[in-house]
């Protein structure tokens, strides 16, 4: 009956079902300051921003779907999605495409994907899996696992190579882990390690690699080279000003100075273009997304859940924060895009299906709670 | 137990919300790091980084590549470069377009043709990149511009590099013409993923051997930092990294063969192919008329666009691999060799030729009314008879016919080092069934099987079929592909890379039937259809006339040339190889509607073939026309 009197009331409702009007929200409006940056940064390119809205259009149907799975349904996607991601990341080292000096895209059909980014969201869902399966009784030996199932496809990225992802799904692994409640004496041990471990590991990285780093103290060092793209972006940001040149006024957009613009460093465009109040506005929409991913976290009904949510919400941060402390000049230059902003279908897929597992984690808080 | 179960379970969500919590703070801390960091460069460092970002001055500016040379085999340069000043303007950076030109004008000359061309341009490129208005400025009109520049942002003079082509028209289907980068081009280099290499560079091979092989040619892009003033415009060099330059091209084609047989067509319409037959190289590929490619070298203006395309001679079609047209008559040596391998006919089968063939109700006329009377293979070739064949096609029936010239590659792209090569059509019941959608057309009536034999019907051959196939049966049976570039020249290490002969296959014919037909063909040029045109020669050589008809004759209508229009009339056609023993050359010759094969192209063949073998040039070029010949010539 009542559908019949309201059939687009109750579509409405259907559609809005399962969806957290606040994280949207909040999305939403990162997104669409993403679209006004790209349509400065793509004057050459018109294309781009149509493409990013329908990149968009699919990222939100991704998290629509993905909102309406409860999150135990999820668990049983955890280990056959890591083995796959594993399996694919093999493929990759194997027979995978070289674009750039790097392996990272795999041909399917007609198209090509890289498998490290479905490892940004496999990998913490089946941590959260593994951990949620041993609750109550996780020992340490449990938490050597867990490092031992994140270092696998760690290394297997990082090797492509991929130092950006890598970082972003070591982290991602990693807030899993912490959320777990592995002890801070083993933390504070792993740092100690790991600082310790920094020399071994600089023999291992590539040549364009280190020379980022040492950029990152000296960028003045190889103006033309490596150290153009820190310098070019430092620029941006900093003639932005408070308030900014102006929408479609940045110079350093417009006369070509900034590499990359549309995709990891379209921040520069963002900041040269609206300045510090600008950016000020960026980080509270980042703040609140995060924040609301943690209280989602805290409120969620199992283990798994709170996990899952936990790394999601933190992932956001992690992106946003490697991103802009990048194009700042204050991170190193590693490809790493800035969230609902870098132009990007797989990027952006990702992260809104990241959103979704939020949603549903949220919407099922009081099933179990009871 | 539930209890403490349920304070465990407490106590673990108090601590996974502390984490939470510490999570929470750790992101605030982070954050508000990096607004320290923003507040520093934007608030604190702003003045230093706004006064750097005012004087930014070094720009990254693509060199274009120097577009490899195209030589003949002899060395003559068929396509170069020269470089030249162009007069470009940014559409971006001009705010009234039509003012910004109409004031040009009172400084440079600026013609409606560039205008037009300009717009054109402009509606047709996507990204902002700077169009020229005028090209090939004198440096008179590069010193009035650079006087008053100031008067006109976004508005540049710059040096390019414009290909040429010497010949004018000459070979014009083989070289091809290069053009301005169109969108589809773009993404065509995407797909490859070689976009980079093509930045700075405007144009891109678009036909003939400029298209083939454009990878060749493109060459390697270099970069140069530029410094520049705040309007973007380029100061002084800071750094370069040369481009690297195309390859040349050294062509199979001899350029001197190629305008002996250009200027034998004269004004008409036709295709020449001549192979060397053990390698497939290609010695002459005319087709007629051609095109000025140095008018598509800046962009063609709209006016001479239209004249090209839409002339009825239509310059811009390639006959001689595009073009598809019946045989002729110059189907019946291969007839013949389909007769002997299948056991059809022996040299010594005769038969009664009373200028007819009668199928059930039809009557299918031979050229020569009365007929030849009797006569064997050998005869049937020399004097072209109709009826020998249309009875050996009834014979051997449509399968046969199809599954022999298949091998011989008619019906098939040859595969030479061209685009838009067509395939032709070789007909048989299969591709009846494929070509039309009726039943009642799909069907193979054996009627049809009757015209087949004497190379009309549905036959459809391009003149490079042809010519394969000719060069095919001149070299005993093996086929090399058609090829026109013989050697690959790296400028940058001085290598040389030759194009090697490719061998297709060899079709398997037995040595006797061979030399048999070769024997006839020989025999067409000594005392047949080609003896007049070849009256002379100092050389052995084989040939086959044809005449292909355009329109279909009604039953005893008699085809009378005055009264048909120039486009309905006849093909001529004439197919040669020489010297017979171990053949140099092997070609065909089409020249459309121009009657009777034994006129118009046979003494086409037989120039090129004196010009090839003997460097000898024809008197015929010395005539302002050729000379119409009596009407009572062979039948054919």
């Amino acid at each position: 009956m009542e559908l019949a009197r309201n059939p687009l009331r109750s579509l409405a409702a259907y559609l809005a079902e399962g969806v957290d009007g606040t994280l949207l929200a909040i999305a939403l409006a990162i997104a669409a300051l993403g679209l006004v940056t790209l349509y400065s940064a793509s004057y050459d390119q018109p294309g781009r921003v149509a493409g990013q809205a329908a990149n968009l259009a699919v990222a939100l149907g991704a998290m629509w779907l993905v909102a309406r799975v409860p999150p135990q349904a999820l668990m049983r996607f955890a280990l056959p999605a890591y083995l796959l991601g594993v399996l694919l990341l093999v493929a990759v080292a194997l027979f995978g495409d070289v674009v750039n000096g790097a392996r990272r895209w795999l041909h399917v059909g007609v198209t090509r994907f890289q498998p490290s980014e479905m490892m940004k969201l496999a990998l913490p869902l089946m941590l959260a899996w593994y951990f949620h399966r041993r609750e109550g009784a996780l020992r340490r030996r449990d938490f050597a696992v867990g490092a031992a199932l994140l270092v696998l496809p760690v290394l297997l990225i990082a090797r492509q190579p991929d130092l950006g992802t890598a970082v972003l799904v070591a982290a991602a692994g990693f807030y899993v882990i912490f959320f777990a409640g592995v002890g801070w004496k083993v933390l504070a041990t792993l740092a100690v390690l790991g600082l310790a471990s920094l020399v071994p590991l600089w023999g291992l990285l590539h040549d364009y690699q280190r020379r980022r780093i040492l950029m990152l103290l000296d960028p003045t060092q190889d103006p033309l080279g490596a150290g153009y793209h820190i310098i070019q972006s430092t620029i941006a940001v900093g003639s932005g000003g408070i308030t900014g040149k102006g929408w479609l006024h940045g110079t350093q957009t417009h006369l070509e100075f900034i590499p990359e613009r549309h995709t990891d460093f379209v921040f520069a465009v963002f900041s040269e273009e609206f300045g510090l109040l600008g950016n000020c506005l960026l980080l509270v929409l980042y703040a609140l997304l995060v924040g609301r991913g943690l209280m989602i976290a805290a409120n969620a009904p199992t283990f798994f859940a709170r996990l899952l949510a936990g790394s999601i919400a933190l992932m956001f941060f992690t992106y946003a924060f490697v991103n802009m402390g990048m194009v700042a000049g204050v991170l190193p230059v590693v490809g790493v895009p800035l969230p609902f902003v870098s132009y990007g279908g797989t990027a952006l897929a990702t992260l809104f299906v990241g959103l979704g597992i939020l949603m549903s984690v949220h919407r099922h808080r009081k099933l179990v709670q009871t | 137990m539930r209890l403490a179960e349920l304070r465990d379970h407490e106590r673990e969500l108090y601590y996974f919300q502390l984490r939470i919590g510490f999570a929470g703070a750790v992101v605030l801390v982070a954050f508000a790091l990096l607004f320290a960091r923003f507040f520093y460069l934007q608030v604190v460092q702003h003045g230093r980084y706004a006064s750097k970002a005012e004087d930014n001055r070094i720009s990254i500016v693509p060199i274009a590549p120097n577009r490899g040379l195209i030589l003949d085999r002899n060395g003559v340069v068929l396509a170069r470069n020269y470089s030249a000043y162009t007069l470009e303007i940014l559409p971006a950076k001009v705010r009234d377009l039509e003012r910004t030109i109409a004031e040009l004008g009172e400084v440079i000359e600026i013609q409606a043709k560039d205008r037009s061309r300009f717009r054109k341009l402009l509606a047709e490129t996507r990204t902002a990149e700077s169009l020229p208005i005028r090209t090939r400025l004198s440096d008179e009109e590069v010193a009035r511009f650079a006087a008053n520049r100031y008067r006109f942002p976004g508005v540049e003079i710059k040096a390019r590099l414009f290909r040429q082509y010497p010949l004018g028209d000459g070979a014009s289907h083989v070289l091809g013409h290069i053009g301005r980068i169109s969108t589809r081009d773009r993404d065509r280099l995407e797909e490859l993923g070689v976009e980079a290499n093509y930045r700075g560079t405007d144009f891109i091979g678009k036909a003939g051997i400029e298209a083939s092989y454009q990878q060749e040619l493109h060459g390697t892009a270099g970069v140069e930092q530029v410094e520049i003033d705040a309007a973007g415009r380029g100061l002084r060099t800071l750094a370069r990294t040369p481009a690297q330059p195309g390859n040349n091209l050294t062509l199979t084609l001899d350029i001197r063969l190629q305008q002996v047989a250009e200027r034998l067509f004269g004004e008409r319409r036709g295709a020449l192919v001549a192979l060397e037959p053990q390698t497939g190289a290609v010695l002459a590929f005319v087709s007629r008329p051609g095109f000025d490619p140095n008018l598509f070298v800046d962009g063609i203006d709209p006016a001479s666009w239209e004249a090209l395309t839409n002339s009825p001679d239509r310059p811009l079609n390639n006959r001689a691999i595009a073009g598809v047209y019946p045989p002729g008559s110059t189907f019946k040596p291969f007839m013949a060799l389909a007769a002997l391998e299948l056991g059809k006919r022996t040299p010594r089968s005769t038969i009664y030729d009373p200028g007819y063939f009668v199928f059930g109700e039809r009557r299918f006329r031979d050229s020569k009314p009365g007929g030849h009377g009797s006569v064997d293979l050998y005869k049937s070739i020399v004097v072209s008879s109709d009826t020998f064949y249309y009875q050996l096609a009834n014979d051997l029936g449509i399968d046969a016919i199809a599954g022999f010239m298949q091998q011989l590659g008619f019906g098939a792209r040859t595969g030479i080092d061209l685009e838009g090569e067509a395939s032709g059509v070789l007909p048989s019941p299969e591709w009846k069934m494929k070509r039309f959608r009726r039943p009642e057309q799909q069907k193979w009536y054996p009627g049809e099987t009757i015209s087949i034999g004497i190379g009309q019907g549905y036959n459809a051959y391009t003149p490079a079929q042809l010519a394969l196939a000719v060069a095919t049966l001149a070299n005993r049976g093996a086929m090399l592909r058609p090829h026109l570039v013989s050697h690959i020249e790296d400028l940058r290490t001085g290598t040389r890379r030759a194009i090697e002969p490719a061998l297709v296959k060899h079709v398997p014919l037995r040595a006797e039937n061979v030399e048999f037909v070769l024997r006839a063909m020989a025999g067409v040029n000594k005392e047949g259809t080609g003896a007049r045109a070849f009256a002379g020669a100092q050389y052995t050589s084989g040939g086959k006339t044809g005449t292909a008809q355009v329109v279909g004759m009604k039953q005893n209508e008699k085809y009378d040339e005055r009264r048909v229009a120039e486009h309905l009339r006849d093909h001529s056609l004439f197919i040669a190889f020489a010297p017979v023993e171990s053949p140099r050359i092997a070609l065909a010759v089409l020249v459309e509607n121009s009657g009777f094969g034994a006129r118009a192209a046979a003494p086409i063949a037989r120039a090129v073939l004196d010009y090839h073998l003997l460097g000898k040039l024809p008197a015929a070029l010395e005539k302002p026309a050729p000379v119409e010949e009596p009407e009572d010539e062979a039948a054919d």
